[in-house]
């Protein structure tokens, strides 16, 4: 919790000042594009671009104004039209193809939608969007990096036997056992615990490596996989459907007729209780989602300071907060893994917990 | 500005995705490494609780061994004291009836030598009493012979003689 607070100290630290000039700077951006002219910076577009999902994998500008990007590939669906498949390459710098387009402004800014011929947005159903994403690239990078760290960890198992653990088996084993000893079995029992702990390992790697492959700069890592809300929603539904596929008689009774609720309050007491069921997850959802994300946009935030400030003077201090603000997301990347974790464990703990017998 | 659009609102394409790859993941590892994984963790586990049970167990038995070895060494003392005492017992014992019995011997010899001794002495006196009788019959004749004038004082005397001799030799 204290995290939180140093959080909020940051976040008002930095986000309050500049928040002036940015407002500032978007304005006199709108009004004036000229090449000429030296183009303000726009720092909360920056930002934003860079904790948001893109089809395209940007790594830098040249000084021409010509952008050196990763394309990936764009997979849509159209109800009319079936499956398209081509580069985002096609679509960059507003360009359309096949009769898409990135939308630039609207309610659908940032996703792809069908354009006529003269680019303008066609008011009809969004093509189902299955796109390999920068998110989902990431993602993917992290899953390759995990699907092969556990596999060599099971074979180093394997191959050594029962012997002390070293290497590979040194580092990751007290973690396991972590999660097993102290989110697994005081959460859920011991004897019911075995069942979700593969669910429970997964979930707290996944979470892990990608949070920790989210702080690395350099391409292909720093996308900011668990800080998006798609993501996180499929973890805390995954929970969730667990939870309640897992759920015992004691669970539901509790839901539908809580003991001791005199029978009148039952027709309020019901919705409180399945809005509880979804808000669970729910919670999960956003936490982690904020936290990943805070913790990107100020990192960002100080790094454009840089250029809010247009003086390479303050590099030196955005450098030095960046990477205090590095070390405490290296925490957090942990911390957040094992709440979300944990969470999940107490929850699956609270709707497989036997009745006490009185 | 700072709230975008797709910052917050989840895409269809992500949670597919997201879906397909953590499930795969799931399938997956739990298959091919958390079962393994999990698996070894507890072999050895279980290695390491029986290797310090039996531990603890070898140890109890050493301390019952330990005992044992005490109370036979006690018992192996005790009956070395015992075996002593009985020798020395013995020993006195033995000691005591060869003093007993060379004492008997002794007595024994002394006894008999005593009583040759005295049957030496009878027979001396036996010889000598028949030597002076036979002196004194000698003597006699002799005065019998040269003055026989009273024969029954003469016998008187004689019978006398030899009475008296026959007191003072007992």
């Amino acid at each position: 919790m204290k995290v939180r607070v140093v959080y909020l100290l940051i976040i008002l630290l930095v986000t309050v000042p500049t928040a002036f000039p940015l407002l500032a700077a978007g304005e006199k951006a709108e009004g004036d594009k000229s090449p000429d002219a030296k183009e303000e910076f726009d720092a909360s577009t920056f930002i934003i671009e860079h904790v948001t999902d893109s089809h395209e994998w940007h790594l830098w500008t040249k000084k021409d104004g010509s952008h050196v990007a990763v394309y990936l590939p764009v997979i849509l669906y159209d109800r009319s039209s079936g499956f398209h498949f081509f580069s985002s390459r096609n679509l960059a710098h507003g360009h359309s193809h096949d009769g898409f387009a990135v939308a630039h402004e609207g309610e659908n800014e940032g996703r792809i939608v069908k354009v006529d011929a003269e680019g303008h947005e066609v008011e009809t159903a969004l093509p189902l969007d299955f796109s390999i994403t920068k998110t989902v690239f990431g993602m993917l990078v992290a899953a390759v990096i995990f699907a092969w760290l556990m596999l060599s960890l099971a074979h180093s198992y394997k191959k050594a036997g029962i012997s002390a653990p070293k290497g590979l088996m040194g580092f990751l084993e007290p973690i396991i056992l972590f999660i097993r000893d102290d989110v697994a079995i005081p959460n859920i029992g011991e004897k019911k615990y075995q069942r979700f702990m593969p669910y429970l390992l997964t979930a707290f790697f996944f979470i892990l490596i990608n949070n920790l492959l989210g702080l690395i700069p350099i391409f292909p890592f720093g996308a900011n996989v668990t800080g998006n809300i798609s993501v996180t929603f499929v973890l805390a539904t995954f929970t969730f459907l667990i939870t309640q596929f897992s759920a015992n008689k004691t669970h539901w009774r509790h839901v539908f007729a809580a003991p001791g609720v005199p029978l009148w309050l039952l027709p309020v007491m019901i919705p409180i209780e399945l809005i509880g069921l979804i808000s669970k997850p729910f919670a999960l959802m956003i936490r982690l989602f904020a936290n990943i994300t805070a913790g990107h946009i100020i990192v960002l935030s100080l790094v454009t300071l840089i250029f809010i400030f247009d003086t390479i003077a303050v590099a030196p201090v955005s450098i030095g907060f960046v990477l205090f603000m590095d070390c405490i997301e290296l925490l957090v990347a942990f911390l957040q893994a094992y709440v979300f974790t944990l969470l999940s464990a107490l929850f699956i703990g609270m709707a497989t917990h036997e009745e006490e017998h009185h | 500005m700072l709230l975008s659009t797709s910052l917050a609102s989840p895409a269809i394409g992500t949670i597919f995705w997201t879906t397909f790859i953590f499930l795969l993941l799931l399938v997956l590892l739990r298959r091919y490494a958390w079962g393994p994984i999990m698996k070894a963790i507890k072999a050895r586990e279980d290695m390491i609780r029986n290797a310090l049970e039996s531990a603890e167990r070898a140890r109890e038995e050493m301390k019952v061994l330990q005992s044992d070895n005490e109370a036979i060494l006690l018992k192996a003392r005790e009956e070395r004291d015992k075996i002593l005492r009985d020798a020395r017992h013995a020993h006195d014992r033995m000691m005591a009836e060869a003093k007993e019995k060379s004492q008997a011997e002794a007595d024994a010899m002394v006894k008999r030598a005593k009583e040759l001794i005295e049957r030496e002495k009878i027979t001396a006196i036996t010889e000598v009493k028949q030597e002076v009788a036979r002196l004194a019959i000698e003597v006699a004749s002799k005065v019998v012979s040269q003055t026989l004038k009273s024969d029954a004082e003469q016998q008187k005397l004689i019978g006398r003689y030899i009475n008296e001799i026959e007191a003072k030799s007992n």
